[in-house]
């Protein structure tokens, strides 16, 4: 029988956890605060959301995923001591990472193109600000993943240490996690 | 005190304890005049009362921090300080430039010492924390810049710590945020945004990354932890200072004529500001936990682990309180301001300044830790000043909600000064409590009179035989 004692401890290091908490913290506040105005403004909000280009949306959607299965990839090979393998791995995610911020940039220019601004109305307040938000964080994920990339690279990691490998790719999914909730709810949920 | 240099620190540290003492005399005046408008007028108009109040704090707690730097970068660094004699020179220019612009504020009208000080060619006087004449503010300027030169020049010939890039980074945005202090437009929503980004950028942003800085320092000392771990702890504790406090700026922003999304963007982001805080809490008894040794300086240790509570519910808590935008709509300009002012400011800066002149100064002066009764005396006087500053904290609050609801709502609002009157018994309570902490504060600056140090041996026979 399974008992707690056995379950497998919590990959990467304690305090990145504790970072993944408090950020879940914020983005579910940030979420909650868009779900309550949404509350008394469907009809704007409904309205505004129809002028999004979901294909951005879509298209970052598959990349930010594909990019968390490298990451997996890259875990899975420094597990079994492949280093040369996780970094390419975690190039790849890195490199997606990158398509990512191309895409919404090129996204963010369209909307501004329009005249879109934070003033515009509620629903583009929210947009602006939590696409903005989760984009500094792909940015930051990007640093962390390059870090780990840069030291894998430098041989730190081996079969018998690779905290820092989970310790990245955790955060990473973090932000993927956090996308994919944010795609559902600003782009399609209506 | 590994390095000789270190020794700077030690004037810095004396004389911020000086302007503490003078900051609390003039916060018990500026009590007294709340109960009487007439109190020392017009030898000493309340705006005087209160700009000498406040100045003094933020003087005293930049002599703190620039006293830490002094002590702290060389040690990270493994090396002396770049310049000595600089250090010392920079703090005799700061401290005469403090003491006359102190004078300025007591014995020449304010109008006048704009007059005479160059205010007409470059405006720069008058909004709060930032009263100081021209000639002030560029001395402040080039204090900074000399603090930095030495401090980046020593971290430049030494070991380079994640810690002392925190510290001495979080100097440089220290001095750069400063700047806007130059920044003066006739246009009022201007003027705030310049006049935020500073006393924002400071308290919500910038000091709490020194403050990570100065409490992972005394951490790494006292408890024998790894600093690997501290620093993860730190990097953490930035990066959610800066997610949350940066954008948190908006809540300045209500109803000044700034647009209306910072409503939104103010009262979710300065919601999440308490994290950081909160975390510092964790981290702070997380290396308790894990110590590795029993530091001899057992009030260091007090105040350590209290500054980042006493924070949290300053700044955190007391913050959180105020700070959505239809809280903030009744409750703008209270006392309950005040009471989360006072605190915060209490709890995180000036706790975490006594913190490490209550570990460094034992070893500037030749000994690991004080002898136990001087520790005991510490410790009285803190306890007395935390439980005053809590009732002053709770005393200004009652003040505010008063003024919440009868001079902002309801269908008859009754005017500022009927309010007032009716508060007059929170006044007291404030005033009293006021006197509490100036008694804590002698309690504690007794304790540096008392002397001999911490002996292992007669200690270790002590607890043995109990």
């Amino acid at each position: 029988m399974k008992t707690a004692s056995s379950a497998q401890p919590l990959p990467g290091d304690f305090a990145i956890w504790v970072f993944i908490f408090a950020e879940l913290l914020v983005f579910g506040v940030l979420f909650s605060a868009y779900a309550l105005s949404r509350m008394s403004n469907a009809g704007l909000f409904d309205a505004s959301q129809a002028t999004l280009n979901r294909s951005y949306g879509l298209v970052n959607t598959l990349t930010l995923v594909t990019s968390s299965y490298f990451v997996a990839r890259a875990t899975r090979a420094i597990r079994h001591g492949r280093s040369a393998a996780c970094g390419r791995w975690l190039g790849g995610a890195l490199a997606l990472g990158a398509l990512f911020l191309a895409v919404k940039l090129l996204e963010f220019h369209d909307d501004f193109s329009r005249g879109i601004t934070l003033s515009t109305n509620l629903f583009y307040m929210f947009y602006l600000s939590l696409t903005f938000f989760h984009f500094m964080h792909v940015v930051l994920g990007m640093v962390i993943l390059g870090f780990v990339a840069y030291r894998t690279y430098a041989g730190a990691y081996d079969a018998n240490r690779y905290t820092g490998v989970e310790t990245g790719a955790s955060y990473w999914h973090m932000v993927d996690l956090v996308w994919i909730i944010l795609f559902a709810l600003i782009y399609v949920l209506h | 005190m590994k390095y000789s240099s270190q020794k700077v620190a030690m004037p810095y540290f004396i004389a911020a304890l000086a302007l503490f003492f003078g900051q609390i005399v003039f916060g018990l005046i500026a009590g007294l005049q709340y109960l009487d408008g007439t109190f020392l007028f017009p030898d000493l108009p309340f705006n005087v009362t209160r700009m000498s109040h406040t100045n003094l704090l933020i003087v005293w707690l930049l002599m703190a921090f620039m006293g830490a730097a002094y002590y702290i970068v060389p040690e990270e660094a493994q090396t002396e300080l770049y310049s000595p004699k600089l250090a010392l020179v920079t703090f005799w220019v700061f401290l005469a430039a403090a003491a006359l612009t102190l004078a300025g504020y007591l014995f020449v009208p304010y109008s006048q010492l704009a007059a005479m000080t160059g205010d007409a060619i470059l405006p720069t006087m008058g909004r709060g924390y930032l009263e100081q004449p021209l000639p002030t503010k560029i001395g402040i300027v080039l204090v900074a810049l000399s603090l930095l030169f030495n401090v980046t020049m020593t971290l430049i010939k030494g070991r380079k710590t994640s810690l002392n890039l925190i510290l001495i980074g979080s100097l440089w945005g220290l001095a750069l945020l400063f700047l806007p202090a130059f920044y003066f437009p006739d246009d009022t929503v201007k003027a705030s945004y310049g006049w935020w980004w500073i006393v924002h950028g400071w308290v919500e942003g910038d000091w709490e990354l020194i403050l990570g800085a100065l409490l992972g320092f005394i951490l790494i000392k006292m408890t024998g932890v790894d600093r690997e771990i501290v620093e993860k702890w730190l990097y953490i504790i930035i990066a959610m200072t800066l997610m949350t406090g940066i954008i948190g700026i908006g809540h300045h922003y209500y109803y000044i004529g700034a647009p209306a999304y910072w409503i939104w963007l103010g009262s979710i982001f300065s919601a999440l500001e308490p994290i950081p805080f909160l975390l510092l809490v964790a981290f702070a008894f997380k290396m308790l936990l894990q110590r590795r040794r029993e530091h001899p300086n057992k009030a260091a240790m007090l105040w350590a682990l209290a500054t980042p509570i006493v924070a949290f519910l300053g700044a955190g808590l007391w913050g959180f309180m105020i700070t959505l935008a239809p809280v903030q709509y009744y409750t703008h300009g209270t006392n309950f301001t005040a009471a989360h002012g006072h605190l915060a400011f209490f709890g995180a800066y000036a706790m975490v300044s006594l913190s490490i002149i209550s570990y460094a100064m034992p070893l500037l002066r030749g000994r690991e830790a004080n002898s136990p009764s001087a520790q005991r005396w510490e410790m009285t006087g803190f306890w007395i000043m935390v439980f005053s500053m809590i009732v002053i904290t709770l005393a200004l609050t009652g003040a505010g909600i008063v003024t919440a609801f009868l001079q902002r709502s309801g269908d008859n609002p009754l005017g500022f000064m009927q309010v007032q009157d009716k508060e007059r018994v929170f006044f007291w309570i404030r005033e009293f409590a006021g006197l509490g902490f100036f008694s804590g504060l002698l309690v504690y600056l007794g304790s540096f009179f008392i002397s001999g140090e911490y002996d292992y041996a007669s200690e270790a026979k002590q607890a043995l035989s109990a």
